[in-house]
């Protein structure tokens, strides 16, 4: 593969800034050492610009978006990995305790389905349907935010996922 | 190949006591990886590591078997010590307890 070039100080400075400011509109957090978090915000802009899509970047991607859409940032693991752990996989993103210093980090063990036994997960549909609601319920994947409308947003007003990433929930 | 940063794109050998045959597979975007990497260094043990995202496509794949082998998850950092003990994630006591 080529190698891509490194993105500079000021383009970390920035994404770093924005998805600081949209994880505490949310309700989330980013992981407090500045130092840590910007190298990881970097691999985010490393692997946009490699791969096109901001994938994980404790994870290898497979250079098909399709097939990453669970590992997009921020992942279908990170609330899970919050609850559980404090913090999701790479530590981005950490819960309120770690934040003030009650929670120590730990590692977190990788929840996302092993190569062999990932297409089953990703095929997996509901089918489940109520009758008589007027609207389709929707459910982002990424933070489970629930819209009833015809077709999901463009992008998840909570956490930013994008439309792809919602699945028909009822 | 050389990112253009310098980071090199192959197994890189790093000198240093030994203690069997250490082999750090790792990512170039992954801090925990980095932590491992950071630590072997540290620890001054003979050890080798690569970063699998910076692969050519052939060399990729040939590598994820044998990361898949030790670590059917296929995650990083993957830290696999005479091929036989297999340390996944930046378990900095475990690591240090292997190698001592
Ligand atoms: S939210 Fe998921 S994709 Fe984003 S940095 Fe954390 S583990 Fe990686």
């Amino acid at each position: 593969m080529t190698a891509p070039r490194m993105p500079t100080e000021d383009e970390v400075s920035a994404l770093h800034e924005r998805l600081h400011r949209e994880a505490e509109e949310g309700g989330y957090h980013l992981n407090p050492d500045r130092a840590f978090t910007r190298d990881l915000v970097r691999g985010l802009l490393v692997n946009t610009a490699r791969y096109g899509y901001a994938s994980c970047p404790c994870r290898l991607a497979s250079r098909s978006r399709s097939k990453d859409l669970d590992i997009i940032c921020p992942c279908d693991y990170r609330d899970p990995d919050l609850t559980e752990y404090d913090a999701c996989y790479c530590a981005l993103y950490v819960s309120g305790a770690i934040l003030t210093g009650k929670q120590q980090l730990r590692p977190v063990p990788e929840r996302r389905p092993s190569p062999d036994q990932r297409q089953a997960v990703i095929r997996e549909v509901r089918t489940t349907t109520i009758g008589g609601l007027a609207y389709p319920v929707w459910r982002c994947r990424v933070c489970g935010y629930l819209c009833a409308r015809k077709d999901p947003p463009e992008v998840c007003p909570v956490c930013k996922a994008t439309k792809e990433r919602f699945e028909r929930f009822i | 190949m050389q990112y253009r940063s310098g980071i090199t794109v192959e197994i890189v050998h790093v000198s240093g006591r030994t203690r069997g045959k250490v082999m750090l597979y790792a990512l170039s975007t992954c801090v925990w990886c980095k932590k491992t990497k950071e630590l072997l260094a540290s620890l001054g043990v003979d050890h080798s590591y690569v970063f699998v995202d910076l692969l050519p496509e052939k060399e990729m794949e040939e590598t994820m078997n044998q990361v898949l082998r030790f670590n059917p998850k296929g995650s990083f950092p993957t830290l696999v010590i005479d091929e036989r003990r297999c340390i996944v994630g930046f378990r900095e006591a475990e690591i240090r307890e292997a190698l001592a």
